[in-house]
């Protein structure tokens, strides 16, 4: 039977890293330490880099083709960098994930098309890629609902002996659903290899995290469901990767699920239709803008030697080159069939549907 | 004899009739044995066989890997369905009566209904929701609702509701083979209702509606729990009134079966709907707009409908006053200008 004591989150979330990238004297330091996560080795913090540097390009550009009206809206992730890149890189080949609208650049780090990654937010349909063959569920749009979806993935994969976990990711607000709560307890009850990955922004859109919570720490949520949880720096990449990785081990080994809180900001409005600066103070937005994930980690890798300036400059040349293409390809214009409208309501269209089919069909004709 | 010796055979029910139950429960039984896909779950489905027993012996029978009891969530059991059906799983999920089910409910309109179109088909949801509807039993608050409506007003779910033992079972063994959603609603009030069957047994498919009784002067349509009280309508015009009247069983009420209807409706150029939910904005409206649309120029009358009124569900002592009756199936047949007179019920209306 499990203690209360080892579901805990450490008092403090986990941190490798200060704010300019200095390795942490003795770090993790105390319970952190006892729970036996590790610095990930350099490769895996360059490879971490890499795709945070990357995926920082993809946001932007993302949010210049908003402004372009190449894409109807655009939720940034920008400042959440480590969160989006380190637990999805750390998935098998096996595991699935399931992400929210806020987290495109989740998708890229999952290696999906960014044209394809792009398309509920282009408007050219809800969802581009395919969920089976990227073994990742649509980006989900109603909060915490995807919570119990990645309890059931999860119990699924539990059932094939598949080895696989489920990756699940939710803001701070979505922790205040019902179905974050629904989908904790399931996971929990059928010992599903379900990771929740709460990414803390601190606001649901404007709402301040004190109106999400009177908890010390939304990490404490796991604990009442028997489940292991843990609280992060979700802006020191190293850390973030270290706490996925053990939670991965813990759900893969029988363990049942793990609940992450990283604590970390949205430098952004939450889409581009919003203005952030009605409900938070622009001092606010700088101190988090002093504790980049890049940076701290670049700092890091550069003072070790695992990466120099020119590498440094190899990265941003692949990020460019990556956003240039994205550029080129959004440019045109999307072709959505009409007709597709009716396609994939069901397996086969019901009679009702056929005669709609029918009406746009001859209307599509005498255009 | 094993647990799944037991549960490798297939269902022979005792000779002598079957109730609807127990076809549902055969059918669940077969399905289970069938695929091993296929996996039961809800509250008290277990150890227990639900309140209404139609999971009886499953979990015995199949282990509690195949049929088990959830926490008492209903959007977490549907949400976990979806999970388990991105696996490759067919969930069949039990809402414990209908107006339990709406917990659950943005889950089935946000997720179940639009996973095939929101992903092009690439992820499907083959999950049946079963859930005991309607009254007729003496249930107190929230245990007797039509809520068929509200899904019937959401592209992408099927929604079906047997009326007969033998649909009870094809329709269930249909749904779970589905590779689309099937919202199965499962007349509480016919759970005890029985009939000579041999099972397995295969009846018309989703879709499609049925005539259950011949007639030339009036088509009443109906379906799931007033099926039985249309029947008694029917032979109670013709006694009294020497009017024929065609009972049409529509069963599937998505898809739709305009074709079945449709003919009907020409052929007897009157047309009654009996369904028991409230009235407004409900299935009986749709299916009446549909009748008029097609039929109208061979309509001798209004399209009349016959629900249940629009008030919530009242408590078990005023039911009797809540639920369409024979006498108001036929007091609308008698509005069917019989004699070539406009209804007067609304023309008096006008005139105040």
């Amino acid at each position: 039977m499990t203690s209360v004591a080892d579901l805990l989150p450490c008092p403090e979330p986990v941190r490798f890293l200060d704010d300019a990238g200095q390795l942490l004297p003795g770090a993790p330091g105390g319970q952190a330490r006892d729970r036996g996560y590790q610095l990930p080795e350099p490769e895996a913090l360059v490879r971490l880099w890499r795709g945070m540097v990357l995926g920082r390009r993809f946001d932007a550009q993302a949010t210049a083709l908003t402004k372009q009206g190449r894409l109807a809206v655009y939720p940034s992730s920008r400042g959440q960098d480590a969160c989006q890149v380190g637990p999805v890189q750390a998935l098998g080949p096996q595991d699935w994930f399931f992400p929210t609208y806020r987290d495109s650049m989740a998708l890229i780090a999952r290696g999906i098309d960014p044209v394809e990654a792009l398309t509920l937010l282009r408007g050219s349909w809800h969802c581009g890629y395919d969920p089976r063959a990227t073994r990742t569920a649509p980006q989900c749009t109603p909060l915490a609902t995807q919570t119990v979806h990645a309890a059931g993935a999860a119990d699924g994969l539990r059932r094939r002996g598949s080895g696989g976990v489920a990756l699940c990711f939710v803001g701070d607000g979505g922790t205040s659903e019902g179905d974050f709560h629904e989908g904790l307890n399931f996971a929990a009850v059928f010992e599903a290899p379900a990771v929740f990955f709460v990414q803390n922004n601190r606001y649901a859109i404007s709402v301040p995290l004190s109106r999400q919570t009177h908890a010390p720490a939304l990490a404490y949520k796991g604990v009442g469901y028997g489940i292991r949880s843990e609280q992060v720096d979700g802006n020191d990449p190293a850390a973030v990767l270290a706490v996925t990785r053990a939670a991965y081990e813990h759900a893969r080994h029988g363990g049942g699920p793990f609940l992450i809180e990283a604590h970390t900001y949205r430098l952004e409005a939450h889409t581009n239709a919003d203005d952030a600066s009605r409900y938070r103070a622009e001092e606010e937005v700088r101190q988090w803008a002093g504790r980049d994930p890049i940076a701290r980690l670049q700092a890091h890798l550069l003072g070790t030697g695992a990466i120099d300036e020119a590498a440094v400059a190899e990265a941003q040349q692949q990020a460019e080159a990556f956003a240039a293409d994205l550029r080129t390809r959004m440019r045109e214009e999307p072709e959505v069939e009409p007709l597709s409208l009716f396609e994939h309501v069901y397996a086969e269209p019901t009679p009702q549907l056929r005669e709609q089919a029918a009406m746009v069909q001859h209307e599509e004709a005498l255009r | 004899m094993t647990a799944t010796e037991t549960a490798a055979r297939p269902a022979t029910p005792a000779p002598g009739p079957t109730t609807f139950a127990q076809a549902l429960n055969a059918a669940l039984r077969d399905a289970l044995r069938e695929d091993p896909d296929v996996l039961v779950f809800g509250e008290d489905v277990g150890t227990l066989g639900g309140v209404f027993r139609i999971t009886d012996g499953l979990a015995r029978d199949f282990g509690p890997e195949r049929c088990f009891d959830t926490p008492l969530a209903e959007a977490g059991i549907v949400g976990f369905g979806l999970g388990l059906a991105t696996q490759g799983f067919r969930p069949v999920v039990e809402m414990q009566f209908d107006a339990f089910g709406y917990p659950g409910f943005e889950q089935v309109v946000s997720h179940v209904a639009k996973m095939r179109n929101r992903t092009q088909g690439r992820l499907t949801v083959p999950m049946v929701i079963r859930m005991p509807y309607a009254g007729g039993i003496g249930g107190v608050e929230h245990h007797c609702d039509s809520s068929e409506a509200y899904y019937a007003h959401t592209p992408g779910l099927h929604v079906v509701s047997p009326a007969t033992p033998a649909d009870a079972y094809s329709l269930l063994r249909e749904a779970i083979g589905s590779d689309d959603p099937v919202v199965f609603l499962e007349p509480k009030a016919l759970y005890w209702s029985k009939t000579e069957l041999e099972l397995p047994v295969r009846t018309e498919p989703i879709g499609t509606a049925v005539v259950r009784r011949e007639g030339t002067d009036v088509t009443l349509l109906s379906y799931g729990p007033q099926l039985p009280r249309a029947l008694e309508a029917a032979e109670a015009a013709e006694q009294e009134e020497g009017w024929s009247v065609e009972v049409v069983d529509l069963r599937s009420i998505v898809p739709f079966d305009d074709a079945t209807v449709t003919a009907s409706v020409r052929k007897t150029g009157r047309c009654v709907v009996l369904a028991e939910a409230s009235g407004f904005a409900g299935v009986s409206a749709e299916v009446a707009a549909r009748v008029t649309e097609r039929c109208f120029h061979s309509l001798a009358a209004p399209v009349q409908r016959v629900s249940g009124l629009d008030i919530p569900y009242p408590p078990p002592v005023l039911e009797h006053r809540h639920l369409p009756g024979v006498d108001r199936v036929l007091d609308a047949m008698e509005r069917l200008q019989w004699d070539d007179r406009p209804d007067p019920t609304y023309l008096e209306e006008d005139r105040r």
